[in-house]
């Protein structure tokens, strides 16, 4: 079943967002081993936007992803939701996010359906949730459930991955080259999880190497001359 | 309570799968423990009066063996990202996991000890004294082991360092734990040392999850 034909699926993404919020950085830099990795950066996302980040490798596309999720410190500037820095309130920030990092985070040890159970146990709590196997369901890994996750291929540990995506319902994405390793299919099923996320008032921060088919999403060049 | 209960369980299981290291942990336990009766020979007065410190010794070591996989398999799978950004204050989580740990180390250990002490001559009336050391012990080797591996976790190969780094902070409860088997050898009262065993396990529950903590989160900087 896609995402889209899912009514249930799709219900639990547009419950979040009530507020017309908005993500922005001022002034942002950023110093990693003695070494700046960027300065004076600005932008906003407001709610139902999109960013792509891009830029040569080393840039500091994922430097700057973890700056959002508040894993780093800004050297300089702050980020601010709503015009309130995250930093204010850091338990509110996690509480909104949504985390795909280059690594997948499955255990090869558990089943599909266990390692989405897990992070569902952990979730922040939401006024509606939905089975395990539900989870599954927009990234197409469904009937792979029951399969052990060791013997998942690159492409499919990613989908259970970016899977997550709906588990944290969070309104702020925030992805690093979640295309990575995603079939054509794939990508077209995130790009629709984006959509429908965007339409319901979230918002959506990604790293990406790749000319990703979304409407009206800004472009944010780092690292470039 | 919920999440964290859903942590303990998630790290019970991964330690009982295949390749989760708890069954070896255990075997290493036993294994060594037999070494000393086959390489100090026979005699019994002899073994009895080591056995205690042979067994917390040994502990010791197998609980060193198991706690670098403690955070570094969900570091470097990505999962200690999402545990910093869940609900879940980070300091429950590694309590959380820490208690997983002994659960799967620590109480077994403690199960096996009255087999290991007939392995070593210590004399049964020891056993409930040698037990309850244990209990109060082990959870100890956990707590204080987690701090070095939170700090170790983004070293390849941290497992040496890790063991240099606790090991001293492990002297208190070895002491003790050893003392309180040989006072009731003794005839002694075992009471002081367990009590000092419990007042290290107190400060090791209050203080070691802030520590370590503070060590991931420098870590997923």
């Amino acid at each position: 079943m896609r995402w889209a034909d899912s009514a249930r699926v799709r219900r639990v993404v547009l419950q979040i967002h009530q507020m017309p919020d908005t993500f922005a950085a001022t002034g942002l830099a950023c110093i990693r081993g003695e070494r700046i990795v960027f300065e004076h950066l600005d932008f906003e996302v407001a709610a139902g936007g999109a960013l792509l980040l891009r830029g040569p490798n080393g840039a500091g596309k994922s430097t700057l992803l973890r700056l959002c999720a508040a894993f780093l410190q800004p050297a300089a500037g702050e980020l601010t939701w709503n015009g309130r820095p995250i930093q204010a309130d850091l338990d509110d920030h996690r509480n909104r996010l949504a985390w795909v990092g280059h690594l997948d985070a499955v255990k090869p040890a558990f089943t599909v359906e266990d390692n989405i159970a897990f992070w569902a146990a952990l979730a922040p709590p939401r006024p509606m949730t939905l089975t395990p196997s539900e989870y599954l369901q927009p990234m197409g890994l469904a009937h792979l459930a029951d399969l052990p996750a060791a013997y998942l291929s690159a492409g499919q540990r990613r989908r259970l991955n970016l899977s997550r995506l709906a588990v944290a319902a969070g309104s702020l994405w925030l992805l690093d080259e979640p295309t990575s390793s995603l079939d054509d299919a794939s990508t077209n099923a995130l790009m629709t999880m984006i959509e429908i996320h965007r339409d319901a008032g979230g918002m959506a921060v990604i790293a990406t190497h790749q000319d990703l088919p979304l409407e009206n999403a800004r472009t944010l060049r780092i690292g470039a001359p | 309570m919920s999440r964290f209960s859903a942590v303990v369980a998630r790290d019970v299981r991964l330690a009982l799968r295949q390749g989760g290291g708890s069954y070896w942990t255990l075997m290493f336990f036993i294994l060594t423990v037999t070494l000393f009766p086959l390489g100090v020979g026979p005699d019994l007065a002899l073994l009895s009066r080591i056995g205690s410190g042979v067994l917390w010794v040994v502990a010791l070591l197998a609980a060193l063996l198991s706690l670098d996989r403690l955070f570094q398999a969900d570091y470097e799978d990505g999962s200690l990202e999402l545990l910093a950004l869940a609900p879940l204050p980070l300091e429950l989580t590694v309590l959380a996991k820490v208690l997983a740990h002994w659960l799967t180390t620590g109480l077994p250990v403690t199960l096996l000890a009255p087999l290991m002490g007939a392995m070593l001559a210590i004399e049964p009336a020891a056993y409930p004294t040698l037990m309850v050391a244990m209990l109060l012990g082990t959870p100890v080797l956990s707590l204080v082991g987690s701090i070095g591996a939170a700090l170790t976790v983004g070293i390849r190969r941290g497992g040496v360092l890790l063991s240099l780094l606790v090991m001293p902070l492990y002297v208190p409860a070895l002491i003790f734990g050893a003392l309180a088997v040989e006072a009731t050898l003794e005839g002694l009262s075992p009471r002081p040392h367990l009590l000092l065993l419990g007042a290290d396990l107190l400060v090791a529950l209050a203080l070691t999850p802030w520590g370590a903590a503070a060590a991931l989160r420098l870590n997923l900087e």
